[in-house]
C-alpha cells in the first residue's frame, strides 16, 4: 500500500458515492431485500436524494422525466425480481424514446444466481431486448467502472436507458473506492462529425430545391440542436415540420412551422411532405404513424438523413443522401456552407412554394366546434396554452387527450414536450410530471390525461404529497379509452368492445384523499375560472377533471398504410 | 442472397445472447452461428450465416454493430474468401458397406476417426456444398449421426479482421 491509508468501502457505499461524483441530484426508487445495504448507504449521506416512488414503473417514468426536461440522465434503483419487472415497461419506455437513463436493479447474491433463489429474475436477459446495454457486477472491483461506463454509454450517441444489475453480496464486500473522470470502451466508439462529401451533397440539394422541406424529430432535441435548427431552417426559408418528438425543437408560434406530421398532423404538413421535392429528415427515424404506406411517402422528393444512429437510416424509406453524425455539428457545416456559398433556394420557385402551403393552409384543420355546449378537449387545451403563456412543462398520457396536447399546445421550446411516442405507454404522464417538477422546482408543470390513462400510475399521486409536487393534472375525462374508441367507430362499425370505463372514480374526493385539491368542470363556461384558479395555486397539487365531449374524434387523421395525401379531415369534410 | 458475417466481440458472458436475441426479436433468420474465443482471450470471433435482401442484411450488418459489445464485424461474402465448415457423420457400417464407405469417405478427404463392428464415425472438412454432397451420396439409411460445426471464414489475402 506504500504507506498511503487507503479506505476501503462497501460495494453499497462505493455505489452511492459513484452517483454523487456523477453528478446525480436524485435517484427515483423503491426499496427490497436485494438493495437493503445500498439503502443503508443512501441513509448515511445527504448528497444524492432518493425520492420514494409508490411503484417501480413510476421511478422509471419519473426519471425518465427528469431526463427528458433537463437532458440529464435518470437515475433508479429498484429491488430484485418484482422491483425489476416492474420496472421494464419504464425502461422499455424510455428505450424506445431514446432517453438516457442508469437503471440500478438488486439481485441475488452471486452464489445464488441461478438457484430460483427468492425474488430472483433474470434482469439482465429480461432487459435485454429493450436496453442500450446491460451489466451484471460480479466483482466489487468492477463496480465504480461498471456505473461510469453506463452513464457513458447512456448519455452518448443515441442515448438510451442502461441497467446496472448489482447481486447483493457485492454491495456488502469491500474495496478501494476510484471513480474514473472518463472511460473508453473499444467496441463501442460513437460517430458526431458527419462525412464533408455527404453534407456538401445535401447543401447542394437544398440549395437547388424548389419546393424544400425540413422533417425534424426528437434527435434534435436528444442533441440540444434547437437553435441551430432555427437558424438553418430560416436560412434556408423552408417550411418545417416536427414529429411527436420532435415539438419544440423549432418554436411552433414561427410562421415557418407548418406543425405536426404524421397520422395526426396537420393537412399543410403532411401535404408539403407529400409534394416536396427535397426532403431533409434530421434526428427523425420515419416512424410508421409518420411515414404510413412507404410506397406513397413523399413520393417525388430527393431525400437527405442525418441520424447518429447508422441503423435509423434507410431502416424503412430508402434515402439518397445519408449522413451519418450528431445533429449539432452537422447542422453548423451545413449552415457554414450555405454562407459561404452565398445562395439561397430560387427566391420565386419558394414564393411559389409557400403560396400553396398557404392554400392548405387556409382549410384550417384543426378546426372544431366552439359553439358546442360541452366541454371540447381542444378548448381545454388552448386555455392551458394560453393561461400558462405557452411556457409550462407538459406531460402526457397516451390517447386523444395525447394528440390534442400535442396539436394545440404550441411548443416554443425544445424539453416542454413531454411525452411516450415510441412504446406509447398509458400511466406515463403522472410519474414523469414528477420527475419534471423535481427538476424544475419553480415551473408550471401539467399532466394532460385521460381518465383511463391516469388510473394506470394512480399510485403516484401519494408520491407527489410526500415531496410537495405541484403538478396541474388536466384529466380529459370522455368516459371512454377515447382512441380506442375512435378506430372501433371508424374500422370495427361502433363495436365498442371493452373502451368504456365504467365505474368510475369520484377523481375530486380520489384527490383529496391523496391530500390535494380536486375540481370537477363540466361546463364550457367554466373551464377558464377553474383553469385560473388552479394555476394559481402554486403549491398544491390540483386535480381538473374536465367532463369533456364523450364522441369527439381526432382530426385530421391517416389511416394506417395510407398515404399522406389521403388524410380525413373530419366527419364533414371527408378526404381531402 | 446468403451471407457470412464475421464478427469480433467482446468475450464476455451475455455477448452470444445479445446476438442470438437481436435475430429472433427482429425475425432475421440465422442458417448457423459459431463462437469461440481468439488468441487474444479477451475477444471471440463469431461467424454468422444468414441471408436475406439487400435491405435486409444492411439493417443486419447496422444492427450488429450497435450492440456495445461488438468491435468489428465483416462481411466475408462482399469480398473473395474462404469458409469451412466441419462435419462428424456416424454411418452403420457393415459387411461390403465397410469398403464402399471407406472409398467414399476417400473420394470426399474425410476421416475415419472411431470404428466399432457395426458403424464408422467419419470427420470430414469442406465448405457446406461439399458436406452437403457428401449426406447425399450416402445411402440415407445408414445414416446414425449428423453433427456440423457450423461455418467459419476468412477472408482471402491481405485482408484482415483484427483490432487494432
Ligand atoms: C397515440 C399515438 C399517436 C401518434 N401519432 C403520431 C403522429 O401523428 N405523428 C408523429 O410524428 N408521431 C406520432 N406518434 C409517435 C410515433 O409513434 C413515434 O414515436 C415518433 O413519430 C418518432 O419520432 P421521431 O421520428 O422524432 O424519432 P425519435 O423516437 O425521437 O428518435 C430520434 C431519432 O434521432 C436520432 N438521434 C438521437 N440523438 C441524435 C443526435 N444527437 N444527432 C442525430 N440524431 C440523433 C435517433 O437515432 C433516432 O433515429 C404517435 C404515438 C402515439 C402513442
Ligand atoms: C399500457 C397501455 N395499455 C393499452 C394501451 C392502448 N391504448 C392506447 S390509447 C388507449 C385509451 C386511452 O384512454 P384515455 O386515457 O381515457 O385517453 P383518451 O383516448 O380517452 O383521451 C389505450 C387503451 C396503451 N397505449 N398503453
Ligand atoms: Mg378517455
Amino acid at each position: 500500500m506504500n504507506g498511503v491509508a487507503s479506505v476501503e468501502l462497501t460495494g453499497a457505499d462505493i455505489l452511492v458515492r459513484a452517483l454523487k461524483d456523477e453528478g446525480v441530484e436524485y435517484v427515483f426508487g423503491y426499496p427490497g431485500g436485494a438493495v437493503l445495504h445500498i439503502y443503508d448507504a443512501l441513509y448515511k449521506q445527504e448528497d444524492v436524494q432518493h425520492i420514494l416512488v409508490r411503484h417501480e414503473q413510476g421511478a422509471a417514468h419519473a426519471a425518465d422525466g427528469y431526463a427528458r426536461s433537463t437532458g440529464r440522465p435518470g437515475v433508479v434503483l429498484v429491488t430484485s425480481g418484482p422491483g425489476a419487472t416492474n420496472a421494464v415497461t419504464g425502461i422499455a419506455t424510455a428505450y424506445m424514446d431514446s432517453i438516457p437513463l442508469v437503471v440500478i436493479t438488486g439481485q441475488v447474491p452471486t452464489h445464488a444466481i441461478g438457484s430460483d433463489a427468492f425474488q430472483e429474475v433474470d434482469s439482465v436477459g429480461i432487459t435485454r431486448p429493450c436496453v442500450k446495454h446491460n451489466f451484471l457486477v460480479k466483482d466489487v472491483k468492477d463496480l465504480a467502472t461498471t456505473i461510469k461506463k453506463a452513464f457513458f454509454i447512456a448519455t452518448t450517441g443515441r442515448p438510451g436507458p442502461v441497467v446496472v444489475d448489482v447481486p447483493k453480496d457485492v454491495t456488502a464486500q469491500k474495496t478501494e473506492y476510484s471513480y474514473p473522470k472518463r472511460v473508453s470502451i473499444r467496441s463501442y466508439k460513437p460517430v458526431t462529425e458527419g462525412h464533408p462529401g455527404q453534407i456538401k451533397k445535401a447543401v447542394d440539394l437544398l440549395l437547388s430545391a424548389r419546393r424544400p422541406m425540413i422533417y425534424s424529430g426528437g434527435g434534435v432535441i436528444l442533441g440540444e440542436a434547437s437553435k441551430s435548427l432555427t437558424e438553418f431552417t430560416r436560412l434556408l426559408g423552408a417550411p418545417i415540420t416536427n414529429t411527436l418528438m420532435g415539438l419544440g425543437a423549432y418554436p411552433a408560434t414561427d410562421p415557418q412551422f407548418v406543425g405536426m406530421l404524421g397520422m395526426h398532423g396537420t393537412y399543410e404538413a403532411n401535404m408539403a411532405m407529400h409534394e416536396c421535392d427535397v426532403l431533409l429528415a434530421i434526428g427523425a427515424r420515419f416512424d410508421d404513424r409518420v411515414v404510413g404506406k412507404v410506397e406513397l411517402f413523399s413520393p417525388g422528393s430527393k431525400k437527405i438523413h442525418v441520424d447518429v444512429d447508422p441503423s435509423s437510416i434507410s431502416k424503412s424509406v430508402r434515402v439518397d443522401v445519408p449522413i451519418v453524425g450528431a445533429v449539432e455539428p452537422v447542422l453548423k457545416e451545413i449552415i457554414r456552407l450555405i454562407k459561404e456559398s452565398g445562395q439561397k433556394p430560387g427566391k420565386a420557385a419558394l414564393a411559389e412554394w409557400w403560396k400553396q402551403i398557404a392554400q392548405w393552409r387556409a382549410k384550417n384543420c384543426l378546426r372544431y366546434d366552439r359553439n358546442s355546449k360541452l366541454i371540447k378537449p381542444q378548448y381545454v387545451i388552448e386555455q392551458l396554452y394560453e393561461q400558462t403563456r405557452g411556457d409550462a412543462f407538459v406531460t402526457s398520457d397516451v390517447g386523444q387527450h395525447q394528440m390534442w396536447a400535442a396539436q394545440f399546445y404550441k411548443f416554443d421550446k425544445p424539453r416542454r414536450w413531454i411525452n411516450s411516442g415510441g412504446l406509447g405507454t398509458m400511466g406515463f404522464g403522472l410519474p414523469a410530471a414528477m420527475g419534471v417538477q423535481l427538476a424544475h422546482p419553480k415551473a408550471t408543470v401539467a399532466c394532460v390525461t385521460g381518465e383511463a390513462s391516469i388510473m394506470m400510475c394512480i399510485q403516484e399521486l401519494s408520491t407527489c404529497k410526500q415531496y410537495g409536487l405541484p403538478v396541474k393534472i388536466v384529466n380529459l375525462n370522455n368516459r371512454y379509452m377515447g382512441m380506442v374508441r375512435q378506430w372501433q367507430e371508424f374500422f370495427y362499425k361502433g363495436r365498442y368492445s371493452h373502451s368504456y370505463m365504467e365505474a368510475l372514480p369520484d377523481f375530486v374526493k380520489l384527490a383529496e384523499s391523496f391530500g390535494h385539491v380536486g375540481m370537477r368542470i363540466e361546463k364550457p363556461g367554466d373551464v377558464q375560472p377553474a383553469m385560473k384558479e388552479a394555476l394559481k395555486m402554486k403549491d398544491r397539487l390540483v386535480f381538473m377533471d374536465f367532463i369533456t365531449d364523450q364522441t369527439e374524434n381526432v382530426y385530421p387523421m391517416i389511416e394506417a398504410g395510407k398515404g399522406h395525401h389521403e388524410m380525413h379531415l373530419s366527419p364533414e369534410r371527408e378526404l381531402a | 442472397m446468403r451471407h457470412i458475417i464475421s464478427i469480433l466481440m467482446e468475450n464476455e458472458s451475455g455477448a452470444l445472447s445479445r446476438v442470438a436475441g437481436l435475430f429472433s426479436a427482429r425475425g432475421y433468420n440465422i442458417e448457423s452461428l459459431t463462437v469461440a474465443p481468439t488468441e487474444d482471450p479477451s475477444l471471440s470471433r463469431m461467424t454468422l450465416v444468414t441471408s436475406g435482401t439487400e435491405e435486409v442484411i444492411e439493417q443486419i450488418t447496422k444492427q450488429l454493430n450497435k450492440l456495445v459489445d461488438v468491435v468489428k464485424l465483416m462481411d466475408l461474402t462482399e469480398g473473395p474468401h474462404i469458409e469451412r465448415e466441419m462435419m462428424l457423420i456416424k454411418v452403420r457400417a457393415v459387411d461390403a458397406g465397410r469398403d464402399e464407405l471407406k472409398r467414399l469417405a476417400d473420394i470426399f478427404r474425410g476421416h475415419i476417426i472411431d470404428v466399432t463392428d457395426t458403424s464408422y464415425t467419419i470427420e470430414l472438412t469442406g465448405t457446406g456444398e461439399k458436406l452437403d454432397g457428401f449426406i447425399q451420396a450416402l445411402d440415407k439409411k445408414t445414416i446414425l449421426e449428423v453433427v456440423r460445426s457450423g461455418v467459419s471464414g476468412i477472408a482471402r489475402g491481405e485482408k484482415s479482421l483484427k483490432v487494432g
